[in-house]
């Protein structure tokens, strides 16, 4: 009966999107085993321009973030936006638009990135008709996601609205200025910047994709979520408003750290190197507002695996936005940068933060968009947890470990002054650890599949007779 | 006026809005407000469950608003 009282929201989208995450996740993590295999075994390229390393490391960045975080994304804002609005979505056409253009950009990515068409701008590869389509898909989307704010029902916007808003306008800005660029043919462009101005749009669009794609998104998400699912208010609502204005305000400026040592001015570099001190602050004010939501209610991780990976997440959230302040440092910088650290970083956040805030949050969607109560098999979210788990922890302490230790092999001088190992010799030295990562990887990967059976399962269950028939009638 | 000077000023300017914010975020004026937006995803009228994907739950709905 209560039913009937609520508005008729917009499904069709969240579930569309809902679905690709996981095909999407499984494509872009595939990707990456192949190229994690590559770097063991360089006869995996099978000789073919397009399965060069250089052409499949872009193909896997641009699927992992913009394809199944893009679509995690789009799934749960347009979710949590109707319901904590208590409207409908704005425009349902313009909705399908957003889903069927986003497909279309990643299947257009899918396909000139092998063949070799780039604008070699890292994040931002894509070449300039693709852009343009990006960009009307985008604008579309914030006018879905900000109209639906516009007629909302409710006093307050809810604080994962927040961050979602500011996901989605900043990206629109990052991209739109970022992208921008003198097309030559309809596959070749020239960025208008130059020099070290370029070098320097591209790490402030390159570090605030970090900072407004793959975290203030994914903390809107969390503050829905862990919320629903831990059945608690989050712990402060106060903290949240502290933090959402100060991390916007500080990450802005941490892109310089990417440029330590070059030909950007020194004060640039400096000023990157403090404001991403500084942005441990915020960081933590979001990762300890997320874990102490479950304080009173510890119990519930023990039996609740989608609450492990919501937690987790956010574990992962603190340490590598820890790890992200302390590489910044300039001393710090000259050791860890262009070795496989970075790589290690990159992923404590991408698998152990992104990736599993978005799992989390899929399991909790999935079932409710197919009808269900829950998903079909508890027992093997339970076993992707652990197996995702392995998986991170294995990857990231290889990537650690082969870091700092090619980091120092190239430091190291002889008495004469001359460099006491060849590169080759510190590539000959990471080979055991690049097939602890190839393990990790396809441990994380394997998890995905399972969370594939259990997602086909799960939408097969409506079909079949229902077991639970007497449950409602009880109540 | 000299940059430089300009420059100190726009630091103590968000300095004091930086302390403004918590100040505005903390005062106990606020607090009924927040505690009430805090709710928001545990209010809800429904269960979050699209059930017009599975044909069961439809009829045991029915069922039940006919009681």
């Amino acid at each position: 009966m209560t039913e009937t009282n609520a508005p008729s929201y917009n499904y069709t989208v969240v579930r569309q999107f809902a679905v690709m995450t996981v095909i999407w996740g499984i494509v872009g993590m595939a990707v990456g085993v192949l190229l994690a295999a590559q770097l063991l075994f360089p006869e995996l390229n099978f000789d073919t321009p397009w399965l060069t390393y250089s052409r499949i490391r872009p193909l896997h960045t641009n699927a992992v973030i913009f394809a199944f975080g893009g679509c995690a994304l789009m799934c749960t804002s347009l979710y949590v936006v109707q319901r904590t609005c208590q409207t409908p979505l704005f425009s349902n056409f313009l909705a399908g638009f957003v889903f069927w253009g986003w497909q279309l950009v990643i299947l257009l990515a899918a396909i000139s990135l092998p063949l070799g068409y780039t604008s070699s701008k890292e994040y931002a590869e894509l070449e300039w008709p693709i852009d343009i389509l990006i960009a009307l898909v985008w604008v579309a989307y914030a006018i879905v996601f900000f109209g639906t704010i516009m007629k909302r029902k409710s006093p307050h916007i809810y604080v994962a609205n927040w961050f979602y808003g500011a996901f989605i306008l900043t990206v629109a800005i990052l991209h739109i200025v970022n992208s921008a660029a003198i097309p030559l043919s309809w596959t070749k462009s020239y960025s208008v910047y130059a020099g070290a101005v370029d070098a320097m749009v591209q790490w402030w669009y390159g570090h605030n994709a970090v900072g407004f794609f793959l975290t203030a998104g994914f903390l809107g998400m969390m503050y829905y979520y862990v919320p629903k699912q831990a059945g608690r208010p989050v712990y402060s609502y106060r903290l949240s408003i502290v933090h959402f204005w100060a991390l916007i305000a500080i990450y802005m400026w941490a892109g310089p750290h990417h440029l330590h040592y070059t030909a950007l001015p020194d004060w640039a570099q400096s000023l990157g190197m403090i404001m991403s001190l500084i942005l441990l602050a915020p960081s933590w004010g979001g990762m300890i507002n997320g874990i102490m939501t479950l304080s009173g209610a510890w119990h519930k991780l023990r039996t609740d695996p989608i609450l492990k990976f919501l937690i987790v997440s956010l574990s992962f959230y603190g340490m590598s936005t820890f790890e992200g302040p302390m590489m910044a440092i300039k001393t710090v910088n000259a050791l860890s940068h262009y070795t496989e650290w970075t790589i290690g970083h990159v992923h404590s956040g991408a698998l152990g933060w992104v990736a599993f805030v978005s799992i989390g949050a899929m399991y909790y969607m999935l079932p409710r968009m197919f009808g269900q109560k829950e998903m079909y098999s508890i027992k093997l979210i339970n076993w992707h947890f652990w197996i995702a788990t392995v998986g991170v922890v294995l990857y990231i302490a290889a990537m650690w470990i082969a870091g700092v230790m090619e980091g120092l092999m190239w430091r190291s001088f002889n008495d004469d002054g001359t460099l006491a190992y060849t590169f080759v010799q510190t590539v000959e030295m990471k080979k055991p650890y690049y097939a602890i990562r190839l393990v990790g990887g396809a441990l994380f990967l394997s998890g995905m599949f399972i969370m594939a059976y259990n997602m086909f399962k799960t939408m097969a269950a409506p079909k079949r007779a229902t077991v639970d028939k007497a449950a409602p009638a009880v109540a | 006026m000299d940059m430089n000077i300009f420059r100190g000023l726009e630091t103590a300017a968000l300095l004091v809005l930086f302390v403004g914010l918590v100040i505005w975020a903390y005062s106990g004026k606020r607090k009924k407000d927040f505690d009430e937006a805090a709710n928001m995803p545990l209010n809800e009228k429904d269960d979050g469950i699209d059930h017009s994907m599975n044909p069961n739950t439809n009829t045991i709905k029915q069922g039940e608003s006919h009681e």
